[in-house]
This record gives C-alpha cells, structure tokens and sequence, in this order.
C-alpha cells in the first residue's frame, strides 16, 4: 500500500465521533419513540424501524470502510468480499421474513385471546 | 499438476513471503476476511431466524425496552441507557484497536502495546456488562403467572407493569416447601419453588381491585401491551398454572420463551466472539511486548486480529438494532 506509513489518526478519531454521534440519535429516538414515526407505516414497517436500519447500515459502512479499512484493498477483493456478503444476507432475510410473515397469517387466527 | 493449468507456475512466490499477492493482499489477511463473510453469515442466520419468529408472534411479542431496564447499582427504569453504554465501549476499544495498528505501521513498539491494552480492557468491560446483563434476565424484575395454554399473564396498576411482591398478601395456601439436599432422602434437592404460589397470587389479585393483568398480546395501532378487563383477568388467572420469575430456556416471565431462546443464543454467541476476541488480543499483546513483530519487521499480525475484533464490533452493531431497537 502506498499510503501504508502516512498516520490516520485524525480520520480514525472523525469516524468515531460519527459513529458515537449515530447510537446517541438511535438511542434517543428508541427512548423518545415519536408516534409520528412510531405508530405510522412505511413501506411495511414503521418509519422508525427504517430510520434505526439505515443508521445501523451507516455505522456497519464507517466500521467496515475506515476501521478495517475496506476503502484500501483493491476494487475486487472488496467486492468479492461486500458482494458475496450483501447478497446472501439479503437473500436470506428475504425469505425469512416473507415465511415468518406467512406462519403469522396461518397461525394467529389460531391462537384464543 | 502441471497438465491441468493453462500457464504453469511452481507457486514459490505466492504467499510466501515472496512478490506475488492476489488482491495485493496477504494470505493471512484474505482468510481472515473470508472467515469474516462465513462467520457474518452464520450471525444473519440466527437474526434472520430472530426476525422469522418475531414475525410469526408479530401481535405478542416482547417489547424490547421493557425487559431491559435496568442499570447496575441504580433502581429504576432507564430502558437501553445500559446497552448503549455497551455499544460505546466496545466502538472505543475498536477506536483503540485502529490505532494499534495503525502505531504499528510506524513501528511505534510501545504505542501498539498500549492501544492493545486498552482494547482488552475495553472487551473486558463489554463481556461483565453481557454478564450482568444476563444475570438480570435470568432472575428478572417482575414476575408473571403462565397459564396451561401457555400464555403470560403479568400484572399492572394504573397501566404500568408491577412485581408480585408489589401485591401479593397472605401464605401460599399449597403448604409446599423447597426441597434442598440437606433434608432429603439421597441428599437430592428438588426444583426452585417460586415465591409465590399460583393460589396465593389469584388470592391477592381478588382481593386487591386497582390491579389488573397485562396479556402478552399487542395492541398493533399503539404498540402497547393490552391490559384486560378484572373479569377477563380473572378468567384468565384462573387457568394459571405456575408461578414465573425471571427467564431461562424453558419458561420467560417477559413473554414468549423464544424470545429468551433468542437472546440467550444470539447474545451469547456474540458474547464467546468478544471472549475469543480478548485471549487473541492478549495474546499478541504479549508478542508485541516480546518483540515479535519488531523482529518480523511489521506488525501485520495486529492489523489481522483487528480485523477479527471489529468484526465483532461490526456484528453488536446488529444485533443492538435488531434486539434492542426495532
């Protein structure tokens, strides 16, 4: 790596006040729980359950791209990691939550309140 | 061998120290982050299979910031300020394990050896507090009674969820007493008995108006827990059939038991990563004190177990969504 001995500390330090910055809003909001995002639907979930999502996906590209430092490897060895890796993890809880949701519709009227 | 392949190579200079790199990444490096995407999937599997189940009791499920709610030392509910300190802690030991290594790139001996300790301390904090986490939720807050069509009944006044012993009055009435090894036959002793008696709660319930009883089902506009009328209550308590406090593999005073199962299974595995994790750290804390990596002429060695414990920060990162916050 060209940059090998060049020091990072500065961005290392950056990332984790994003990161910190990040849990302290998805803490917030998971206490708070606004009903307006809370109580409505979005696209089968609530808008807060998307909210806390695609903050995790954030922290999950800050920890992987800075901290093991992802955005250094060569283009194909990242991609054959991230790649493989979001595929199949999408592939899966697709399938997953589309049967979970099906057992719930067969099963529920089942169950006596 | 040499039929098979298109351009023959004798292999000597790959991976063996010598020129040739694919990816221009080390052996070690590359397999480590293979392990990463096996061991990632192996995590999706069991939140996945979280989410399949959830999704199937979408309507009685536990809600999350109601079983965990506590902090050491202080009474109370402060719901998930201790699993986002977790969460801080072990960022900051993955911050200190990015400056380990990125010391060890400028061959600073001492500064590696120091980031590395603080890393090991801070997966230390992280496993106590998994510890103290789980202890809280084996013994737990509250209390219930499970009926014998296997439901959860737990109690509140004015809406809010109470403990057993915040109401329940007089004696058992079943006259049943713990069986320990000290007077039994073959010095066997016999199960937990709870506290309290099924009787002696559906006793102090009647007695007591102001109490009512929380079913695990949810009501889906407000995503609260619905409370059932004194009759309903009544009926219901009436088919009670054991006494539940705290959560183990078999029975979960919060609600469904696979909830427990989940978390037990998921926490704890993530758990025994970071435990892993440490005894690596440790390790090459010591090879970094002896010198090892000074002699091999670089600290890679660090840069490959950092890539381990961030992956495990990686992995916290999900699990405290999925668990905790959605």
């Amino acid at each position: 790596m060209a940059h090998a001995h060049e020091s990072h500390t500065k961005r290392i330090w950056n990332v984790f006040w994003i990161l910190s910055l990040i849990t302290i809003v998805e803490v917030a909001l998971g206490i708070l729980k606004p009903d307006i995002l809370h109580l409505t639907n979005f696209l089968g979930t609530s808008p807060l359950n998307w909210i806390f999502i695609i903050l995790t996906l954030a922290k999950a590209y800050g920890i992987t791209w800075a901290f093991m430092h992802m955005e250094g490897e060569k283009k194909w060895f990242r991609r054959s990691v991230v790649w493989t890796a979001v595929f199949l993890i999408c592939y899966l809880v697709t399938l997953l939550l589309i049967e979970g949701g099906y057992l719930f519709e067969t099963l529920a009227p089942l169950v006596r309140w | 061998m040499e039929a098979n392949i298109a351009i023959p190579s004798d292999g000597k200079n790959t991976w063996d120290g010598g020129g040739v790199r694919p990816f221009g990444a080390s052996y070690g490096k590359m397999m480590m982050w293979f392990f990463i995407v096996s061991d990632a999937l192996t995590f999706s599997g069991f939140l996945a299979a979280y989410g399949l189940t959830r999704f199937k009791f979408i309507d009685s499920w536990p809600i999350a910031d109601e079983v965990f709610t506590h902090i050491p030392f202080i009474h109370g509910e402060f719901p998930m300020y201790y699993v986002a300190f977790m969460t801080f802690v072990l960022i900051f030991s993955s911050v200190t394990m990015v400056l380990a290594v990125d010391a060890g790139h400028k061959m600073q001996k001492n500064k590696v050896a120091w980031y590395m300790f603080a890393t090991i301390i801070g997966g230390l904090i992280f496993v106590g507090s998994q510890a103290w986490e789980w202890n809280t939720f084996i013994k737990g807050s509250y209390g219930a009674v499970k009926t014998t069509d296997g439901k959860i009944l737990q109690f509140a006044r004015d809406g809010k969820q109470i403990a057993l012993s915040d109401f329940v009055v007089g004696n058992r009435m079943d006259s049943r007493v713990e069986h320990t090894r000290k007077n039994g036959l073959w010095w066997n002793s016999g199960e937990t008995l709870p506290q309290y008696s099924v009787a002696q709660v559906t006793a102090s319930y009647k007695a007591d108006p102001t109490i009512q009883i929380r079913s695990e089902q949810i009501n889906l506009d407000k995503k609260k827990k619905i409370i059932l009328s004194r009759e309903k209550g009544l009926a219901e308590l009436t088919k009670g059939k054991m006494v539940v406090e705290g959560a183990n593999l078999k029975v979960n005073e919060y609600g469904n038991t696979i909830f427990a199962d989940f978390f037990f299974f998921i926490t704890g595995f993530h758990g025994f990563h970071v435990f892993s994790g440490i005894l690596i750290n440790i390790i090459i804390f010591f090879n970094v004190i002896l010198g090892t990596y000074e002699k091999r002429g670089h600290y890679e060695m660090v840069e490959k177990v950092g890539l381990y414990w961030h992956f495990v920060d990686l992995v916290w990162v999900f699990v405290f969504t999925f668990f905790y916050l959605v």
